[in-house]
């Protein structure tokens, strides 16, 4: 039976636009995530995509409660995560952790590769007593694929994507159930992109790991994900399985962005359907009434403006999608590899 | 660009399943030490003759300061070393540098006034530095009214002017004490540079701090659960230091100035204390019948300035790149 | 150790006699003279545009795709980075041998190019129209007004809307797809023979990114331009690209025509290249990796610089530097001692 591990409902996180030096009058609101629910299964991974400006990062920030939401719930396994207390949003955080997007900035570049691993260790003493700390560390370097006699190294002395894989083992060492990796391979070159993907899988077959992938880079995703969520200026515009979502798209922004994404072959410029938006995307301090897509969508309507669209499932679709003229268009031909 | 070395060691262990052809899997590297990022400001800073001359010349004048004894032999500080009828004479071999008004060896006082100049500079910088500093990573760690209150207390102190402020301190302490050991002026003159001072080192921390709470790595420790002392204090500060330490290097020079500004208006050290501000504040009278009583002291405290700033400077680029 | 460098003979392309391709590189070689050691980070690369193509140069960070442009621009600083070797050849004439005053002539009105951070390259300060602008007022002596009008015409040509209005903008004030097209109309407004493109889109949108793309192949249909992509996407060089030049530690270890390549390519790293990207259209893929890193061009590795990361390595791969060569006699060219096992398989 799969059980839900992660459940959102609703979620909304404003930032206030505010103007003034003494007294600070608040005159809008950036609404980077408005109004999203998803559900995560245990074991399985959910990718979000979408551009920038979607709210991706946003919503990575406030599932781990680094941002508190503006309104709206997340629950692990049940219990909501904005209403625990100090310490069990600290006994949580074992169970739900973070690899970030830039293996550049996101160690600490004055603390040893053997410090960083080894500091959830620190912070949650109970996990490991402080004899077997080092061995742990060395284990978790041996598990991403690094040598453990590089413990007492710096991190500028290792590449992209040994950084990453440190970032990766740091992630790891609690032993967590969900890991939330926001666009974890899109600062890396190609040719690592790839190493470190494989990795994630391993982790995940070998731990039984459930991932929230976040990223814009499609073809990342499919790779990766067993569902996928299409994010556009703070909500979830369609959202479905691998196959559901890149061979039977019904909201025309995932038709338009899978026609955007070049694929690597150039037979594929005769077969691929090509769509393009006009236009950029709109701010997310300013989204357009009702539907936030229909400034670039060529479907749009009057109702489009007046009522916006829900997530819900649409007529001969086999999957939500928050359009009210949804309708299944194949964009990229799909071969089994 | 990753170590190479490492690059060929890394090649085998990230692969550990390939194993036709390639290249033989390389050892771990030996006599590779791991190198922080201090530890490279180390290295830079060990080739600069800028860092190795000032070093060398505030190193002489801290040993002046310590054992002054080794300098001289004469002990101005002590009643009875004076000789008023050998008062304003020229520099001679008996007296490398002269003699004052008051008939005291100037290169003995030179030489005894180290101690109570370097005392004021090295002192006033780290307590300025501790207590700014402090400020700083509150005010900038938490934000909000905590963040509004201390930086307005700071603005007013900035907003005193250094010398203004001090004639009010200092003059309003000084009259109860005429007679005060040479400990409480000290302190007084050192309480006050801290006092006037202190919101520099605030600033340049607190903006260190604002800055730093953004860094992707604070946040990976947030969502590890990481407490606010350990985020201060294990992450924060020694990527935050780096400011702060080269302001207070390049000041100690500065703080030294001030206090001979001081004690030439006649507010700051005085009898029985020895500084090189209340050698050229006695000075002042004889400048033009008898100049040496004035132009060593002034050459000391110039140079001892001077070599702050050098070693300020230099620390300031060893320092800078690794601050990117 | 002494590597064994054999004859060095560039693709033969069809009847076109190399004096008259209109932008050639030739066996040019690039350092860069550091404290910490010297990186040679272009190591004898040819290859050349004409009018109308879209060449590829495709590579990683540290292949030196961004530092062949540069050299061609004639924009590496230097120090720290030095011209050790080759040709660069725009209409015949060596422009490596040519006076700075004459360089800069070519700049922008022979030869431009586009970079991919437009917030970076345009100044804050002045509005879109000045900036564009500046290259009438300076190199054609138009009026200020006549610059303005000029530059709205660009603006317009690259669809911005109301490009009259925006003329008078700044460009924090533009998204970053329209930016780049700022960028590329400035580039244009020389009328440019050769337009070289450095990772144009890598830091847009793919939405975006895919309008750019398409701006700049109607642009280069419409001006018969020669247009040099210099980019790490795969996808990006498969839609739009006619020839690619493949390049890894400073060579180009692949020149082909883009459908050829990606049906059959002849050299290890491009196959691991294409073997480990994900793809849109594909289920259930493996990834095959490349194992290793990039090397580090200060230590570039004997022989074959791919040889510690390649599945098909042998002895005579790290003692000889495999040449350029045509693969079975035709237009397609690998750098690979056993390119022609590649080739002949299925």
């Amino acid at each position: 039976m799969t059980k839900n591990i992660i459940e959102v409902r609703d979620l909304v996180r404003h930032y206030p636009i505010q103007q003034g030096i003494l007294y600070k009058r608040t005159i809008g609101q950036i609404k980077a995530v408005d109004g999203v629910s998803l559900d995560l299964v245990e074991g399985e991974t959910l990718g979000v995509v979408g551009e920038s400006g979607c709210g991706k990062s946003t919503l990575a920030r406030v599932l781990m409660n680094l941002e508190k939401p503006t309104s709206g719930t997340v629950l692990y396994k049940g219990q909501d995560i904005f209403k625990l207390s100090k310490g069990d949003m600290r006994r949580l955080r074992r169970n739900i952790q973070l690899v970030m997007q830039d293996p550049y900035t996101s160690l600490n570049p004055r603390m040893t590769v053997g410090d960083i691993i080894g500091e959830p260790f620190e912070i949650h003493k109970e996990v490991a007593p402080k004899g077997s700390r080092r061995r742990k560390v060395e284990e978790l370097l041996e598990t991403v694929g690094l040598s453990p006699e590089h413990i007492n190294r710096y991190p500028h002395q290792f590449s992209g994507g040994q950084r990453q894989r440190i970032g990766i083992a740091r992630a790891l060492a609690l032993q967590p159930e969900v890991i939330i990796c926001d666009e974890p391979v899109s600062a890396l070159d190609v040719s690592i992109q790839a190493q470190v993907m494989n990795l994630l899988e391993r982790l995940q077959d070998e731990f039984g790991l459930s991932y929230l992938f976040i990223a814009h880079d499609l073809s990342v995703v499919r790779h990766l994900a067993d569902r996928v969520a299409v994010m556009y200026l703070g909500r979830i515009a369609e959202i479905g399985t691998e196959d559901e979502i890149y061979e039977r798209p019904t909201h025309p922004y995932t038709q338009a962005l899978l026609s955007a994404v070049p694929v690597p072959d150039p037979e594929s410029r005769n077969t691929k359907a090509i769509i393009r938006l006009e236009g950029d995307v709109p701010s997310p301090a300013n989204p357009p009434s009702g539907c936030r897509f229909r400034t670039r969508c060529w479907k749009a309507q009057e109702i489009c403006a007046a009522k916006e669209p829900e997530l819900v499932r649409r007529e001969d679709s086999d999957h939500p999608s928050a359009c009210h003229f949804a309708e299944t268009r194949t964009v990229v031909v799909s071969h089994e590899a | 660009m990753s170590d190479p070395v490492l690059a060929t060691a890394d090649a085998a262990a990230e692969s550990p399943s390939l194993v036709t052809g390639g290249a033989p899997p390389t050892g771990v590297p030996t006599g590779e030490k791991p190198r922080g990022l201090w530890g490279d400001a180390w290295r830079d800073l060990r080739r600069r003759p800028l860092f190795w001359i000032s070093l060398s010349l505030i190193g002489i004048i801290v040993v002046v300061a310590a054992v002054p004894q080794l300098f001289t032999s004469i002990n101005p500080t002590i009643a009875g070393s004076a000789d008023l009828s050998k008062s304003l004479d020229p520099p001679s071999a008996d007296a490398w540098f002269g003699y004052d008004v008051q008939g005291n060896d100037v290169y003995a006082r030179t030489i005894y006034g180290a101690r109570a100049s370097v005392l004021v500079g090295f002192l006033s910088v780290t307590f300025a530095a501790l207590i700014g500093g402090l400020i700083g990573i509150l005010a900038g760690f938490y934000g909000g009214w905590i963040d509004g209150l201390l930086s307005r207390i700071g603005d007013v102190f900035l907003g005193l002017p250094f010398v203004l402020g001090a004639i009010v301190i200092l003059s309003s302490f000084a009259g109860a004490q005429s007679d005060a050991s040479a400990t409480l002026i000290i302190t007084l003159v050192i309480s006050t540079i801290v006092v006037l001072s202190w919101p520099l080192y605030a600033r340049i921390m607190r903006s260190s701090v604002v800055s730093g709470k953004q860094a992707d790595y604070v946040q990976a420790a947030r969502a590890l659960g990481a407490g606010p002392g350990r985020i201060i204090f294990r992450h924060l500060l020694p990527n935050c230091l780096a400011p702060i330490v080269v302001i207070a290097t390049l000041n100690v020079g500065a703080y030294i100035a001030a206090e001979a500004a001081l004690s030439f208006l006649g507010i700051g050290l005085r009898s029985p204390v020895v500084s090189w501000g209340v050698m050229i504040s006695d000075a002042r009278n004889a400048l033009r019948s008898a100049p040496h009583v004035m132009l060593f002291p002034s050459a000391f405290l110039t140079l001892t300035v001077l070599s702050f700033v050098m070693l300020g400077d230099a620390v300031r680029e060893a320092l800078d790149p690794k601050l990117r | 150790m002494t590597d064994v460098i054999t004859s060095n003979t560039p693709a033969p392309e069809a009847a076109v006699p190399p004096s008259t391709r209109l932008l050639e590189v030739d066996k040019l070689h690039v350092e860069f003279r550091t404290r910490d050691g010297v990186a040679k980070v272009i190591n004898g690369v040819s290859y050349h545009v004409d009018a109308g193509e879209t060449l590829a140069v495709l590579g990683e960070s540290g292949s030196g795709k961004s530092v062949t442009a540069q050299a061609i621009m004639g924009i590496i600083d230097s120090p720290p980075g030095f011209v050790t070797g080759g040709e660069i050849r725009f209409h015949g004439r060596n422009m490596l041998k040519l006076a700075e005053e004459e360089r800069r002539k070519i700049r922008g009105s022979g030869i431009a190019m586009v970079f991919q951070d437009a917030l970076s390259s345009l100044n804050p300060v002045f509005t879109v129209g000045f900036q564009i602008g500046e290259v009438f007022r300076k190199r054609l002596g138009m009026s200020r007004k006549e610059s303005y009008k000029k530059a709205g015409d660009l603006l317009d040509l690259v669809k911005i809307p109301n490009a009259r209005q925006r003329v008078k903008a700044y460009p924090h004030e533009f998204s970053g797809g329209m930016r780049q097209r700022v960028m590329i109309a400035m580039s244009l407004a020389l009328d440019p023979e050769v337009l070289i493109a450095d990772e144009p889109t890598t830091a847009l949108d793919v939405t975006v990114q895919a309008q750019i793309m398409d701006l700049l192949a109607e642009l280069r249909r419409e001006r018969n331009m020669g247009l040099i992509l210099i980019t790490h996407d795969l996808g990006v060089v498969a839609d739009v690209a006619d020839r690619i030049a493949v390049m890894y530690a400073g060579r180009i270890v692949e020149e082909s025509d883009v459908f050829e390549l990606y049906r059959k390519p002849c050299h290890p790293y491009t196959l691991g290249l294409l073997e480990s990207i994900p793809r849109l259209d594909l289920k259930g893929q493996e990834l095959n990796t490349i194992k290793g890193l990039p090397p580090n061009l200060m230590r570039i590795p004997s022989g074959c610089a791919f040889n510690p990361r390649c599945p098909m390595a042998q002895e005579i791969c790290r003692t000889d530097i495999p040449p350029l060569l045509p693969i079975n006699g035709g237009t397609r060219a690998s750098a690979c001692h056993f390119a022609e096992e590649l080739a002949s398989r299925d």
